[in-house]
């Protein structure tokens, strides 16, 4: 570097497209958005509309031919006694897998966020991780290997003499059944064990953010451990178990396969969508009833966002 | 001699917000020019201008008399020193710098040559092997200024260089660059909210406010001929008084500035203005009262006017509550051109 | 924070639950190699490396594991453009409906599974789409998409934007700066939402059944054996391999983001 710098003030570069790109950055955007855009434009939202005009269809009882007429009928099918006992028994075991999955999370996520340091927090993350992202379908599958009747779980409860109790737990109505694998308590069991990582993480984000301090200033304060917990700890986590909830929630409102690998012959929504669209090829009544967990998602997030529910995702 | 840089009539509007209203400038050549104001005020605004990142709304900025308007950055012979350094943090320090011969096609041995010799220049030699992230802020800032020269721009443009630096360090690169700034005898046009570093550092000084320019002169020029209140009280935090203070204080009706270290104390006589002392800061060199003027007396200063009186360490200091006289050279009151 | 002790009963409690997380995916493992062929019984009366062979010579196996395979890489690479280019849109620039763009690159995992299927199921229906690989890819890229996407933009925030104006100040053009900056400094955020995306495909089941008419990807392979059984000790080894081949990915992803961001395990 010497002297006074000499040389033109413009300096030449290739690139005409480029040149366009600074002058209207507008374009660059569209250009960058138009591709994601319309796939999910018209593949995802297009799909979702074609839903939506499959639940106003309705079909032929005796012909099995589909009227591509517009009616409310289908939907009216779905407040017959049966179907609505289906919609119920899913929202009841959706709110028992959350609240399950609550309890179970929590101190696992309480746990990493606040004493895992170093490597002990790598080795949390990945704990939860690696089953969460690990196959859905071995999961459940290893389930009904646990819960057969001469799975590992029956043996153990052989093995400490207590085979009497999980006899008599089985023989309740409502919650029992032949065994584990085909009992309500194994498919809630199931789905708590395959949506767990859901609710931690959320949990964990949100405890994250709870300087350690807060909990020893409640203490500094005079509140028992059980205090602290319900009047910091608690409200603060909650965003973050409201998040978790989201996934739990929906999740097993839509869930198909948990039902059919394990559990009884009673049917959830997921399960009732894929039999009228497959066996029964009711496509009509399949969307309409698919509509009802979209609704009821809906309300759950509209709720949860005036919780401020989406500042821990 | 055409200018580096020219204004003419430059606005820079964000929907309803004018960052840069109406701006008129032109820098020399070879000139250490700086552009000072509070944040907000358009000056930040004004370099990304120089430089491309922003377009302007209106007006016509020109480099060495050529319009720049429909060109990009990268056909500006202008280079950038950023706030945060904008280090590339996959690049090593050799490559960082050496990247925008790179981009012009020079060979790798002899970019790496010169960028080489850039960092000797910046006192930096053999550093070219780490990584970005492992140098000290001060050491970080003059890879940036190596990356920027060694492309031998006809403009250099720094935003807030020393801004990201502790004191010490902060005073030692004022000097450098100043240094550095005769020796390469490059265009410097430099964003500061520190107004003794625009006066320290500056051949000349546009002051910003509200996206526009208020005073543009060599730091003397701004500091003791202020031209406006806002330049009066941001340059050197002076009393800008208004026109009924400075007729009473014998000037005209008009908006006039003080210079704090201009106004001495004196004993309480009927000659003088007088009023209490209430507040004293001591900052070190000198101490700043703060004296509330009574009425009646010789002058007709309104009584509640507050004055800032500098007074050096070596004086005797009144105390707080006690009552002064104040005396000043008449030249020191300034009657400001505009309100 | 300071270094204090956990109570005990909350180590027993988080303890648990991992054990709880783990336990079932390395029973899985042990019955690949029991010598039990007709039930589940615990504990396995004996191990045996024989089901792996069996395993190895069945070609409905190899032929589903193909298809998800290729559905999987093909999926993955659409996944990747769309998502990258949308993060970059959505990170760098401010523009009227950007809040609406993430949601809806979130949506097809934020609603259940089920409503992803049945929505494609009725437009194939409704456009007398056949089914076919590309069916199954549409609705695969679909969800892949925001995995992609949460690396990506979470990266691109954490890239100066500063850096990208150095380097148009430096004299490179948009593609010398995505060539010269942006590619290098996104590299390993792409590659572990790559690997993560292919984990989601390669696993995924309950799109798939609506999507692949009578094709079989290996999910549904499973899913059919354990509705319907058949050779149950077959399955066990599929499930084994099943679990490694989805894991390998996500660790590798885990390591590349390590210490930067977090991998996007709530885009799943």
């Amino acid at each position: 570097m010497t002297a006074v710098a000499e040389g033109a003030p413009v300096r030449e570069a290739g690139g005409g497209l480029s040149d366009t790109l600074w002058r209207r950055p507008r374009l660059l955007l569209l250009l960058l958005l138009a591709p994601p855009l319309l796939w999910l434009g018209i593949i995802y939202l297009g799909s979702l509309f074609a839903l939506l005009a499959q639940s106003f269809f309705s079909i032929d009882e005796f012909s099995g031919v589909i009227d591509r007429t517009p009616t409310l009928k289908t939907y009216g099918e779905l407040l017959r006694p049966a179907n609505l006992d289906i919609i119920w028994r899913t929202l009841a075991m959706s709110a028992a897998v959350t609240v399950a999955s609550v309890g179970v999370a929590f101190p696992i996520a309480y746990y990493a966020a606040r004493y895992a340091r170093g490597r002990w927090k790598a080795l949390f993350y990945l704990g939860v991780m690696l089953p969460l992202w690990s196959s859905y379908l071995v999961k459940v599958y290893a389930w009904k290997l646990i819960l057969a009747k001469e799975g590992i779980l029956g043996w153990a409860f052989e093995g400490v003499g207590l085979g009497w109790l999980l006899d008599a737990f089985l023989s309740v109505p409502g919650i029992g059944g032949n065994s584990l694998s085909v009992s309500p308590t194994g498919t809630f069991i199931v789905f708590v064990y395959v949506w767990l990582p859901y609710m931690i993480l959320p949990i964990q984000a949100a405890l994250e953010r709870v300087p350690g301090s807060l909990v020893e200033a409640s203490g500094d304060l005079g509140a028992s451990p059980a205090q602290t917990f319900r009047h910091v700890l608690w409200p603060l986590a909650l965003p973050g178990v409201v998040a978790g909830s989201i996934f739990t929630f929906s999740l097993t409102l839509g869930d198909y396969i948990i039902p059919q690998i394990v559990g009884t012959s009673a049917r959830f929504i997921g399960l009732a969508v894929y039999q009228y669209q497959g066996t029964a090829g009711n496509v009509p009544l399949a969307a309409a009833f698919a509509v009802v967990p979209i609704v009821v998602m809906g309300i759950y997030l509209w709720i949860a966002k005036r919780m401020g529910a989406f500042d821990a995702l | 001699m055409t200018a580096a840089v020219s204004f003419r009539g430059v606005s820079r509007h964000f929907g309803p917000v004018r960052a840069v209203d109406g701006v008129d400038l032109d820098i020399a050549e070879g000139e250490f020019f700086a552009m000072l104001g509070p944040s907000g005020s358009g000056k930040t605004t004004c370099l990304r201008l120089i430089a491309g990142f922003e377009r302007p709304t209106a007006g016509d900025i020109r480099l060495f008399g050529q319009s720049v308007a429909g060109l990009p950055p990268y056909k500006r012979a202008v280079n950038t020193v950023f706030q945060d350094y904008a280090l590339f943090p996959h690049l090593n320090v050799l490559d960082n710098v050496a990247y925008g011969l790179m981009i012009a096609g020079v060979g790798k041995a002899e970019r790496h040559r010169r960028a080489e010799e850039a960092l000797g220049l910046m006192a930096l030699p053999g550093y070219g092997a780490r990584k970005p992230s492992e140098l000290s802020g001060g050491q970080r800032q003059r890879v940036a200024l190596a990356r920027a020269l060694v492309n031998r721009p006809r403009v250099l443009l720094l935003d807030e260089p020393l801004g990201a630096l502790d004191l010490k360090l902060r005073e030692q690169m004022q000097d450098e660059l100043k240094t550095l700034q005769r020796r390469v005898g490059i265009t410097f046009v430099f964003v500061t909210h520190d107004q003794g570093e625009a006066l320290s550092m500056a051949d000349r000084v546009a002051v910003f406010s509200d996206g526009r320019i208020q005073q543009v002169g060599n730091p003397d020029e701004v500091y003791r001929r202020p031209r406006t209140r806002f330049v009066a009280d941001f340059v050197g935090s002076s009393n800008v008084l208004p026109p009924e203070v400075t007729r009473g204080l014998g000037g005209p009706a008009a908006w006039a500035s003080l210079r704090p270290e201009s106004v001495v104390l004196t004993p309480v006589k009927d000659v003088v203005p007088v009023g209490v002392v209430t507040s004293a800061r001591y900052l070190g060199s000198a101490t700043r009262l703060v004296v509330r003027m009574e009425g009646g007396g010789a002058h007709g200063v309104p009584p509640g006017t507050e004055i800032a009186v500098l007074v050096g360490a070596e004086r005797a200091l009144p105390e707080v509550g006690g009552r002064v006289g104040l005396a000043w050279n008449p030249e020191a009151l300034h009657v400001l051109e505009a309100a | 924070m300071r270094s204090e002790r956990a109570p005990l009963w909350l180590k027993v409690l988080a303890g648990g639950g991992l054990l709880f997380l783990h336990g079932p995916i390395l029973i899985v493992f042990l019955y690949a190699f029991s010598t039990e062929s007709k039930s589940f019984v615990w504990p396995p009366p004996g191990l045996t490396l024989h089901w792996f062979a069996r395993a190895w010579a069945r070609p409905d196996i190899w032929e589903a594991l193909g298809l998800s395979l290729r559905v999987a890489l093909m999926a993955t690479a659409v996944a990747l453009v769309l998502g990258t280019l949308c993060a970059a849109a959505v990170a760098r620039t401010r523009f009227f409906g950007r809040e609406a763009v993430s949601l809806l690159v979130v949506l097809p995992i934020a609603l259940p599974g089920i409503i992803t299927g049945i929505a494609l199921r009725s437009a194939f229906s409704l456009g007398d789409i056949p089914y076919s690989f590309w069916t199954i890819v549409l609705g695969h890229a679909t969800f892949c998409i925001v995995v992609v996407y949460n690396n990506a933009v979470a990266r691109f925030r954490r890239v100066s934007g500063n850096l990208i104006e150095a380097s148009m100040d430096l004299g490179a053009t948009y593609w010398q700066t995505l060539r010269f900056v942006i590619l290098p400094n996104i590299a390993t955020a792409l590659l572990a939402g790559g690997m993560l995306a292919f984990a989601l495909s390669f696993d995924e089941v309950i799109v798939t059944t609506f999507t692949a008419g009578q094709q079989a990807t290996l999910p549904i392979w499973m899913l059919e054996e354990l509705v319907r059984p058949r050779e149950r000790p077959v399955t066990n080894v599929v499930a084994l391999v099943v679990v490694l081949v989805t894991l390998l990915p996500i660790l590798g992803a885990y390591r590349l983001t390590r210490g930067t961001d977090t991998v996007a395990g709530s885009g799943k």
